[in-house]
């Protein structure tokens, strides 16, 4: 792994590239341009950039009445403000009427780090996915973000995109090809299939090295969209290879290991471990070392492999 | 339209009678904030609005946000009676399959701008659309309808602040200031008071109005297009289930359904045909 870039800076670097293309692009923030990387934007389309102040729930009430009046608006503000403290207007203002806002959230997860747990959303994804007509995406690193992004632009609805703050490997190359709904499988192999999702891709990565030299073979997907999820890719895995582990850097409640178990357990039962947050809060501290502390590393994923292959 | 006032209030009535005819077959619903707004809604599709039902989603069109998405029977009446849909569609409300939901749906309803309901969302789309407009440099206005109560919560007090903030001044809010909430009278379940005074300190320019005085609605509305340097409130005085003697200022009938006697008083106090 070499160069590492947090995927809000890929957010905010491909947000001035579309902005400028696509003149129907609108940017809304609530007094974080500057963390979110919406500022990227600002600077080169400042006519279309809007600050809302610190008021999440206009922010989604805006953002509204701008996409039912022909705008493609850009929210962006930390995921713990989305999705937490404007969800009910995402649900009821953008999503029940399926209006193009795009939902981009940063600082999602337990790698905020230092500012503590009132600022790490570890539950976004489970409260997005549960919204009818919401799509969840979730890229790995900087060059699936701009991909996403432009998959994002290129669909006509509501749209959830989960961005990080802490620099995380560059895993795609730039000719990686990215659509909605379909799962990446990264490295193809037959004992155990581990699905990722965002930044736990990398650490799979690095789960699939270590078990290799323990003659395990592992099969690695990105699973960048939440939802629609790839029900193919899943019961294709549970197929091919003896057992499934999910990791995602969010509660194992209701994000990408429930998502994964509810379509194993209606059409093809399989042993499977969700690696995540464990129903707990977490804290300050760096992201590397809470990444430790609440099990999220390669490591972890190595003992839940090996776990739920005994 | 440009409608006398004599026939402004007979589309009022028809509205009126359609409304309580509307609950009863639905037997639910909120006749009490309909009837308070059903001369403002008849002054602002009838005189006001740049807007055409044989269009109802053309660009320049003026906008309409029933922020007390509640009150969904009399916003629906009027888009009837102005010519958006067949007014025999209006008996089935909130009945299952059929498009007038129970809080409007942008996406069934010829004529509904937004998709309201939820109380203080209303008024925030507004200010986006308002928004909007100016970034387009086109030339429409957007309107909102707001509940007395409604102003309870704290996302219109953000959206308040933002239009002052964007200097909307093709914003037009209206407060239907009957009074009543749900739980009983403003003032006992959460205090407004000074109104007038609140929505000044937030930046808007304040004009307090009778909410069923015709003359005084088109004058007030006059006078918000040509406010220029911020966006502008009326705040209407109404009577909560106006024209139904039984249902006026009474809160029990913010969301409560005539029964056949109680439909048959109501129509013929409307003055229509049983």
């Amino acid at each position: 792994m070499t160069q590492k870039i947090a995927t809000r800076e890929a957010y905010g670097k491909t947000l001035a590239r579309l902005g400028q293309e696509n003149p129907n692009i609108v940017v809304l923030d609530a007094d974080l341009s500057k963390s979110t990387k919406t500022a990227d934007f600002k600077k080169v389309c400042p006519e279309r950039f809007i600050n809302v102040g610190i008021a999440e729930q206009n922010l989604a009430g805006i953002s509204a009445g701008l996409a039912a009046s022909g705008k493609i608006p850009f929210m962006s503000t930390f995921a713990m403000f989305a999705a937490g403290r404007a969800f009910e207007i995402i649900r009821n203002a953008i999503c029940y009427p399926k209006l193009n806002v795009k939902v981009c959230a940063t600082h999602a997860g337990i790698t905020v780090g230092e500012d503590g747990a009132s600022h790490q959303a570890i539950e976004d994804l489970a409260l997005m996915r549960s919204i009818p007509n919401m799509v969840v995406l979730n890229p790995a690193d900087a060059v699936s973000t701009e991909k996403i992004l432009e998959a994002a632009v290129a669909y006509n609805g509501p749209v959830y995109v989960r961005l990080g703050r802490s620099g995380v490997p560059v895993v795609y190359d730039e000719n990686t090809k990215i659509e909605i709904g379909k799962a990446i499988t990264v490295s193809e192999g037959n004992d155990v299939t581990i699905i990722a999702t965002g930044i736990m891709l990398a650490e799979a990565m690095e789960a699939r090295e270590i078990l290799a030299q323990e003659n395990i073979s592992s099969r690695i997907i990105d699973m960048h969209t939440i939802k629609p999820i790839d029900v193919d890719a899943i019961v294709k895995a549970a197929k091919e290879t003896k057992a499934i582990v999910t990791a995602e850097e969010h509660s194992i409640i209701g994000g990408l290991g429930s998502a994964v178990a509810e379509v194993l357990a209606e059409t093809h039962p399989t042993k499977m471990k969700r690696v995540g947050v464990l129903d707990t809060f977490g804290e300050s501290g760096t992201p590397a070392e809470l990444m430790v502390k609440y099990h999220l590393t390669a490591k972890d994923i190595v003992a839940a492999v090996k776990d739920v292959l005994k | 339209m440009n409608l006398s006032v004599n026939e402004l209030k007979q589309v009022a009535n028809q509205i009126r009678q359609d409304v309580v005819v509307m609950v009863h077959a639905a037997k639910s619903g909120h006749p009490g904030g309909s009837l308070s707004a059903a001369d403002i809604m008849a002054q602002l599709y009838f005189n006001e609005m740049n807007v055409d039902p044989m269009d109802p989603k053309k660009a320049d069109r003026d906008r309409f946000v029933l922020s007390k998405g509640h009150a969904a029977p009399v916003a629906y009446a009027t888009l009837a009676r102005r010519g958006y849909f067949d007014p025999e569609e209006l008996i089935h409300l909130r009945k299952t399959g059929h498009m007038l939901q129970g809080h409007p749906n942008m996406n069934y309803v010829p004529g509904i701008d937004m998709s309201t309901g939820s109380l203080g969302q209303g008024i925030s789309a507004a200010v986006g659309m308002a928004l909007a407009s100016k970034l387009d440099q086109a030339n429409y206005r957007t309107y909102a309808l707001l509940g007395d109560g409604e102003l309870n919560e704290g996302l219109v007090w953000e959206a308040l602040m933002s239009a002052s903030h964007y200097k909307l001044n093709n914003l037009t809010a209206i407060v239907d200031y009957n009074g009543l909430q749900i739980d009983g009278p403003n003032e006992e379940v959460m205090g407004i008071k000074p109104l007038d005074k609140k929505f000044e300190s937030f930046g808007w320019h304040v004009i307090t109005v009778d909410g069923h005085d015709f003359d005084a609605l088109a004058k007030a509305f006059k006078e918000a297009k040509a406010t220029l340097d911020r966006p502008t409130v009326l705040i209407a005085n109404t009577v909560k289930g106006k024209g139904v003697s039984f249902m006026e200022n009474q809160a029990s009938w913010h969301g409560t359904a005539p029964n056949q006697e109680q439909l048959e008083q109501a129509i013929s106090e409307l003055g229509g045909a049983k």
